[in-house]
């Protein structure tokens, strides 16, 4: 039976189907039932906490590098111990932080945004979470018995290697990698789905919110780009280190710069892989807060697919002085430089959206004209960068420091903050306190200035990055002593954030599901959600529902309520095509992560961990893939 | 606004010996000047695009032709059309600029970093080492072969060409008053090209994170006449001084009978060793540890007491020498002039 389009239904109707599908979607309690949640809005909000978790940590490791470069000749960290910090620092912000904390809020709010009940796949998504966690507790597990790799987060060879690097820091660094390239994989794979086939009836490609045409995008490049790392972290690197391959080994023939070529091929759209799903969020706050919808709709959509594509056509840049012909180089400029043109378009286009808006200055808006003047500046270093002479002075001094925490902060972490305080009443079911929000957020733009700004400067004047020490005599002090009083202040607005938070989930007053007036599906909601999301599926006939369509607007019915039923659509128009049952809570994509953690762990300690791994990881397996009774036997 | 740009970092960076902004040659100067030009540019664009961002927060902003509605409003298609116009425009005029900007960088990257006259060029052949440079001036006639560390001497007004490899992990050599930087790779050999066009004293420092002590791999680079040159090159190839009394005598034979001899070598004596800087004219070099404090007997016997303590990871071996042996060895080693 094909699910019928038809109009709302009343209220009493409304509370009989709450009550049935809120016993088939609520998971068992008690810890078994913690452990066995496959729901998109839980393993988000997991995903979510568990990265500004890591932020924290990676924020006190800045922390405890500014007070070291403080001043010069400091001994407040000695050399091993610095080099640790900012190998931590650097693997925690891209691996553990940035990307995981782009994957939960697309696993949040993707199902939400395109109007349908969870993921399509939701044990691949609880089981993307379990590896996440895993490896961020094995890399900081480690770190507390003193097993820290201090090869920087790039982890070049030969440095790297078994000769340069004894011990299992190094180890425990590129097992890391495999834990979260795992989990962002899981992600992408179900977003792709879950954007393309499970659209509510009537969200043609075309009326697709841009936040999740960014996660898209987002989740394609990762297709792309981890197995890159994969292969330098572990087939190259690991093997290298554990059983002697010599892939990347000069001593023994093998080539230190393949591992550096295979590595920012990753390692570069991995940037644009934290950056794009940002200009998802930087869309969605502007077209609510300006009152009208985004301008140039297909432009944004077309400029982050080139994003998606040139990313992955500049990583020699990272490169450019390792003496690669200079012809070739200058491919890569010209590469550089055009995404700077799909970029340009985006910051036009939402430019545009401000001039013809009536602007509300939200904090969450705060943010976003934050995220322009940040990453605005980021991108004209980043042009200045795209030009060999000008790279091969400025490559690797404090210079390029303060370009890609322009980028990356201004990118990435001013607009995420915007989308948080935008989407609080949505994840909590509470109002975030917005003065105290404004406040955060001066003090952490002006602290950010301060901190990286002068790092231009002192980079120009030829401060190289990862010293842990400097000589008073060479003009570095003052730009230091700066960086680090600037800080400070952003820990300041750091903890005003983390205050608000705990303060505004306090409040008695609730959200309502549209607090802001937004004209996308996920404020059809209840804030926060129901488990199921919403009672009946909606259909859409525009790109903001809930501003150019009547509040009777029509329902899918005829999905089952007794069982975890979705309507799959076509791709391109999202046509009703058929119901499709995802599986409830379970426990086996725990015990198949832990299987796994337990080999991957295993494969760098204890090499009989193998064997546990291999028949916990086939238990789970089986018990995951185990046929389930058809819940009827009547048709 | 070039000429202001400038300006502005040639002051701050006055007097600085190891800085990108105060060049001492025609390639860094190119690479100066460049980046003045684009910073210029970009910084123009910059402000544009934040005024632009701004304009509308201001009171009398009202759009460009706006029309209220209660909770959403969609502008008209005439102030559409318009604002499709003005985003093509400015992104016209963004490829354009890349465009311009694409071809100024390749050309001046083209002289900047681009081969220089290969037939009158000097060479110097560097060798990175975790934390120390190995600095050796070829030649056919192998008695003319100038091999020291840590410090090099060229001749302005020559261009200089570095052929550099590494003989552990991954370095960068980079003297920004001269020149941007380039890697050493073992197993490779990577060239560049540059050229000193005044006298002085610029200092250099690894650029590619190489280890525990990649803070104090530094160097320096002596400009000097070609005259200056030659006598300093000429200086070089001679052996090492002989002790010259009963002191250094007693230094000589305190280095010739410890470990020292195990890695470092002093041409006219036994010790040939290659594993560490070679000595032989040690006393001549300015600072000690590749850069970490200048070269004086004071700091010189804290080095060799002690090596961990001045450079925490050194791979240079703390030697047992007997305390009533330690002054002869610093004066013999700072008599290698």
């Amino acid at each position: 039976m094909t699910p019928m389009l038809r109009e709302p239904v009343d209220a009493q109707h409304d509370i009989a189907e709450h009550r049935m599908l809120d016993r088939v979607w609520q998971g068992s309690r008690g810890v078994i039932g913690w452990l066995s949640v496959t729901t998109h809005q839980q393993i988000g909000k997991r995903y979510i906490v568990t990265a500004f978790l890591f932020l924290l940590l990676g924020g006190i490791e800045a922390l405890l590098m500014r007070l070291q470069l403080a001043t010069p000749d400091n001994t407040f960290l000695d050399p091993a111990r610095y080099n640790q910090i900012f190998t931590l620092h650097g693997t925690t912000m891209m691996f553990l932080f940035a990307v995981p904390v782009m994957e939960g809020m697309g696993v949040y709010l993707v199902p939400l945004m395109v109007g349908t009940r969870n993921v399509a796949f939701p044990r691949l998504n609880a089981f993307g979470y379990w590896m996440y966690l895993a490896g961020g507790l094995f890399l900081y597990g480690a770190a507390l018995t003193n097993t820290i790799s201090d090869a920087g987060w790039f982890a070049y060879p030969p440095l790297s290697g078994p000769r340069f690097s004894v011990g299992k820091g190094v180890d425990v660094w590129a097992q890391m990698i495999t834990f979260t390239e795992v989990s962002a994989l899981c992600v992408a794979v179900e977003l792709i789905v879950t954007i393309l086939r499970m659209r509510a009836p009537g969200m043609s490609l075309n009326r697709m919110p841009l936040f999740c045409w960014a996660m898209l995008v987002q989740s394609c490049m990762i297709i792309f780009a981890m197995p890159a790392v994969m292969v330098a972290s572990t087939v190259f690197l690991l093997n290298d280190r554990t059983i002697g391959t010599h892939f990347v080994n000069p001593a023994e023939g093998g080539d230190p710069l393949l591992y550096q070529h295979i590595f920012w091929f990753f390692g570069h759209p991995e940037v644009y892989i934290i950056f794009i799903p940002t200009l998802g969020m930087v869309s969605s706050i502007l077209e609510t807060h300006s009152r009208r919808e985004v301008f140039g709709y297909p432009a944004i959509v077309l400029s982050m697919v080139g994003n998606g594509f040139i990313a992955f056509g500049l990583w020699v840049h990272h490169m450019f002085a390792t003496g690669l012909p200079q012809i070739g180089e200058a491919y890569f400029t010209a590469a550089s430089m055009m995404i700077a043109v799909t970029s340009g378009i985006q910051i036009f286009c939402w430019l545009a959206t401000l001039w013809t808006g009536r602007l509300q200055m939200t904090a969450a808006m705060h943010f976003v004209f934050g995220f322009i003047f940040i990453f605005v500046m980021g991108g004209m270093t980043g042009v200045m960068l795209a030009s060999i002479p000008l790279d091969l002075q400025v490559h690797d001094t404090f210079f390029l420091v303060a370009h890609f925490h322009y980028v990356l902060i201004g990118g990435a972490l001013f607009p995420l903050f915007g989308g948080f305080h935008y989407w609080f009443p949505k994840f909590t079911g509470h109002m975030i306190d917005e003065r105290l929000g404004k406040t955060a957020f001066w003090i952490l733009f002006s602290g950010f200035n301060l901190t990286f700004f002068p790092m231009h400067l002192v980079g120009l004047l030829g401060m190289p990055r990862r010293v842990y020490t400097y000589p008073a005599d060479l003009g570095w002090a003052r730009d230091n002593f700066l960086a680090t009083a600037g800080a400070f202040a952003i820990l300041l607005g750091g903890v005003i954030f983390i205050a608000n938070v705990f303060k505004s989930v306090k409040n008695d007053a609730a959200a309502e599901s549209d607090p802001w007036e937004a004209g996308t599906v996920e404020w059809a909601a209840a804030s926060p959600p129901a488990n199921y999301n919403f009672i009946n599926l909606p259909i859409v006939s525009s790109r903001t529902p809930l501003w150019t369509e009547s509040k009777d607007r029509g329902v899918v019915v005829g999905l089952r309520n007794d069982r975890r039923e979705v309507l799959v659509t076509t791709l391109l128009d999202a046509a009703p095509r058929h119901r499709y049952e995802l599986p409830g809570s379970s426990i086996w994509p725990f015990i198949t992560a832990l299987g796994l953690t337990i080999g991957l762990v295993g494969s760098v300690t204890y090499f009989s961990g193998y064997y546990v791994a291999s028949v916990l990881g086939m238990i789970g397996l089986i018990g995951w893939f185990w046929p389930t009774q058809p819940l009827e036997k009547k048709p | 606004m070039r000429v202001v740009v400038v300006s502005v970092f040639t002051t701050t960076a006055l007097l600085a010996q190891q800085s990108a902004l105060d060049p001492a040659g025609a390639n860094a100067t190119a690479i100066r000047d460049l980046g003045a030009f684009f910073l210029g540019l970009l910084g123009l664009i910059f402000l544009m695009v934040i005024v632009l961002a701004l304009i509308p927060l201001t009171g009398r902003h009202h759009g460009i032709e706006q029309e209220p509605l209660a909770r959403t409003h969609r502008p008209s298609e005439r102030t559409e059309s318009k604002l499709g116009t003005a985003v093509g425009f400015a992104t016209a005029i963004t490829i354009v600029i890349l465009i311009g900007l694409v071809i100024v960088s390749v050309s001046v990257g083209k002289s900047a970093i681009g081969t220089l006259d290969r037939t009158h060029s000097l060479v110097i052949e560097i060798t990175g080492n975790q934390w120390w440079w190995y600095i050796r001036y070829p030649n056919d006639n192998a008695s003319l072969i100038v091999v020291t560390a840590n410090e090099l001497h060229i001749p302005i007004g020559r261009p200089v060409m570095i052929r550099g490899t590494s003989n552990d992990v991954i370095h960068s050599f980079w003297v920004p008053n001269l020149q941007g930087k380039r890697d050493l790779i073992p197993s490779r050999v990577t060239t560049e090209w540059f050229q000193a066009d005044r006298p002085g004293r610029f200092r250099g420092q690894c650029a590619e994170f190489c280890g525990l002590q990649h803070a104090h791999m530094g160097l320096w680079v002596v400009a000097e006449p070609p005259d200056q040159f030659e006598k300093w090159m000429a200086h070089q190839r001679e052996a090492a001084v002989p002790p010259s009394d009963r002191v250094k005598q007693r230094g000589q034979e305190v280095f010739l009978g410890a470990a020292c001899v195990l890695c470092h070598a002093i041409q006219g004596t036994s010790a040939a060793a290659q594993m560490g800087p070679d000595l032989t004219h040690f006393g001549s070099r300015s600072t000690i540890a590749a850069g970490t404090l200048p070269n004086n007997k004071g700091n010189l016997a804290g080095w060799i007491a002690d090596p961990q303590n001045v450079k925490p990871g050194t791979h240079m071996a703390t030697v047992p020498i007997k305390a009533e042996d330690i002054q002869p060895l610093i004066e013999y080693l700072e008599s290698l002039q």
